[in-house]
């Protein structure tokens, strides 16, 4: 589960992570509340910046004209008409896709000198199997392309995951950023509560890009977490109620959220061929043959080892709802799941949605002979094929 | 030969007394597997089918009837601690069928596994099958959910990420007429017990393999570490297949450990690898067993 950066700030201060002042809102007026709070304080300048489950958001471009996500303001005034600009409106960054995603919330925050930027990351090594840090000097930049140019800037400390990060690995760390004096201790004491972030939340990932050397307006330095992105463990969800109730739904596609209610795993793809399959592994690969054949998929869809007629159903509507969707693929390897179970979900599914898409099926395992007689004497048009690839081609020419 | 379980090994139930245990337990005693006992904590006494005794904990269990290996049927939130009891009891393999377990669960797993002389299939995982010699090969030992039925005791390893792939590699096999040493399915989580490459050289130190069926997929890295491996220490011919070539980046597909993160554990670096150390690669699951049976 992905979680916007005014919720990722929120655990991370948490746990002991220095972030800039500030809060977030949802409408025009909390957003004014929130930026006369910060000038109220004192802060000479504020950030008013968009929450969406995307990245750069900064270089993005609203649908409307207004560039930028993420705005400066030196008044009151002038960041209350920033925040009414982004509200509502759609925003098109390089992650988005061109359909983009409408603004709903946004983090007001202070906004302090920067004198340089780093980058680090919390994130499981899976060759390692354990929690490392990753950081660089290179902040504000793309990691990704940090390590396929300059590698040598990839700072990685391995974390022993009932120890959590030491006091030295962190200071180890920061020395390595280059920081020095008081801002060793500081920075190692930010990167221990980062760390603490990614244990205490089950997260999968926390990334602060850019980690910020910033001057205070006393003159004091000190370094701060002034980005953040965070996703959580979903299968670690039922001892973080409180992360729960965090997710935003209107940043999921509405599809993905309703085959959820049905323990389906579903992904919406770009392609016209609807793929219904059982297993993980046996429904990538139904897509990946799709492809291999010349087609699109439309979906990943697994509907798991012990599908019901009801989840056969649903799964059937989910994938109709689809508009782009030209012909439907069904791919079950029946293990110890009844193959005949299934076919009768297919023709009642069908019938009941009053089908009118190219059905290619493929059915084999357990008590095959009863589900394919099923399909056969069910009077639908059905396109059967008796292998993966032999379904997939026959997909493939349906759709056309 | 086979690898890690033969139709004679013993081994319990850890969860016996739930829906999908029970479920498996039953279609393991079906198959003639050595199926002994059950452990549920404050169930001991009662008995599984009227003939399997459950117990309070694995070490008891143990000590009771000599099991050497468990398959664990627990909830996610406790699942990582009945691996650990297993670990504890001494306990040769542990099959950890549960899906959902927490990673960082299974980070503190590890560490106590890498230390002991158990070995761990799954989390995520169908589990393990010795094909037997029976009719569509009962008798032999099938911990965990895979179907017995589609079995046939023969040369043939298979080690797979997925379920329903090993399914398909199996049966095409056993259509083909070619039977198994044992089918191996390791799971799909990020942060499992055994990996391809650590079943991988059990299959080569087997004399009774004769060839082997890889099946992987997206994310992580362990499909190309044991490519590496097998290019010049595998002595029998491997045939490979890899999952989730259109899977989008940064999405998870299905299996929790499935996703191509900044790049990397892609289907193509993957084959790549594969091809570069002398794997035959299937371009689709249909050709899983007729790429390796032309190889050998």
């Amino acid at each position: 589960m992905n979680l916007h950066e005014y919720q990722a700030k929120e655990l991370m201060r948490r746990h002991g992570v220095p972030v800039p002042a500030g809060e977030p809102a949802t409408s025009v007026e909390e957003a004014k509340a929130a930026i006369e709070k910060l000038f109220g304080e004192g802060h000479q300048r504020v950030v008013v910046k968009s929450q969406i489950h995307a990245g750069g958001r900064g270089k993005g471009t609203f649908k409307d004209g207004f560039q930028g996500g993420v705005h400066l303001a030196d008044s009151v005034e002038d960041a209350t008409a920033k925040a009414e600009a982004m509200f509502g409106n759609v925003l098109v960054t390089k992650q988005t896709g061109e359909e983009g995603k409408q603004v709903n919330r946004l983090l007001i925050t202070s906004c302090q000198e920067i004198k340089s930027e780093f980058y680090c990351a919390v994130l499981l090594d899976r060759a390692l199997g354990k929690p490392i840090i990753m950081a660089s000097s290179e902040g504000g930049m793309d990691i990704e392309e940090v390590a396929e140019a300059t590698p040598e800037k990839i700072i990685k400390e391995t974390v022993d995951p009932d120890l959590g990060l030491q006091a030295y690995q962190g200071r180890k760390i920061a020395i390595a950023l280059g920081l020095r004096g008081k801002l060793i201790g500081q920075c190692g004491r930010l990167l221990q509560g980062l760390y603490a972030t990614w244990a205490g939340c089950d997260a999968s990932m926390v990334e602060v890009n850019p980690l910020a050397l910033i001057e205070n307006e006393d003159g004091t330095e000190a370094v701060v977490a002034l980005d953040a992105k965070m996703s959580i463990d979903s299968n670690a969800m039922f001892r973080h109620a409180d992360i729960a109730e965090m997710r935003d739904l209107t940043e999921e596609d509405p599809l993905e959220v309703e085959a959820g209610k049905f323990d389906l795993n579903y992904i919406k793809l770009d392609g016209n061929i609807a793929c219904l399959v059982n297993g993980a592994g046996l429904a990538m690969s139904t897509m990946d043959a799709i492809k291999h054949y010349g087609g699109d998929p439309a979906n990943f869809l697994d509907v798991g080892g012990g599908a019901t007629q009801e989840q056969v159903k649903a799964a059937f509507e989910i994938i109709l709802s689809d508009p782009s969707v030209e012909a439907i693929l069904i791919n079950i390897f029946g293990g110890i799941m009844n193959c005949n179970t299934i076919a009768e979900g297919v023709v009642a599914a069908a019938k009941e949605t009053d089908l009118k898409l190219p059905l290619v099926v493929r059915l084999e395992g357990n008590n095959v002979e009863a589900g394919r007689q099923t399909l056969a004497e069910s009077g639908l048009a059905l396109i059967t094929a008796s292998s993966l690839a032999e379904a997939a081609q026959k997909s493939v020419e349906a759709a056309k | 030969m086979s690898i890690l379980v033969t139709p004679e090994t013993k081994f319990l139930v850890q969860g016996i007394t739930g829906g999908f245990g029970g479920r498996h337990a039953q279609l393991s005693l079906d198959y003639g597997s050595q199926l002994v006992a059950g452990v549920t904590p404050g169930k001991g006494g009662q008995t599984f089918a009227d003939t399997v005794p459950i117990y309070d904990s694995v070490a008891e269990a143990v000590a009771e009837t000599g099991a050497t290996a468990s398959a664990i049927f627990v909830p996610p939130p406790f699942a990582a601690d009945a691996i650990l009891e297993g670990i504890d009891a001494g306990l040769e393999l542990v099959v950890a069928i549960t899906e959902g377990i927490p990673v960082r669960d299974m980070l503190s797993v590890k560490k106590v596994l890498d230390a002991s002389d158990t070995k761990l299939i799954g989390p995520n995982c169908p589990g393990i099958v010795t094909p037997g010699e029976g009719d569509q090969s009962a008798g032999g030992c099938r911990i965990g959910i895979a179907p017995g039925y589609i079995h046939k005791k023969g040369n043939i390893g298979v080690v797979s990420r997925s379920g329903t792939l090993t399914y398909e590699a199996v049966w095409q096999l056993t259509s083909a007429g070619v039977g198994q040493s044992t089918c191996v399915g390791i799971g799909g989580d990020p942060v499992p017990g055994m990996t391809h490459l650590d079943v991988l050289k059990m299959f080569n130190d087997d004399p009774e393999t004769e060839g082997i069926i890889m099946i992987g997929e997206i994310g992580g890295t362990a499909e190309e570490e044991a490519a590496a491996w097998a290019k010049d220490n595998c002595s029998k011919p491997i045939a490979g297949f890899i999952a989730g070539a259109t899977a989008p980046p940064g999405r998870r597909m299905g299996h929790a450990g499935a996703i191509v993160s900044g790049g990397k554990g892609t289907a193509e670096a993957k084959k790549a690898a594969f091809r570069e150390a002398g794997i035959g690669v299937a371009e689709t699951p249909s050709e899983m067993a007729d790429t390796l049976l032309k190889m050998m």
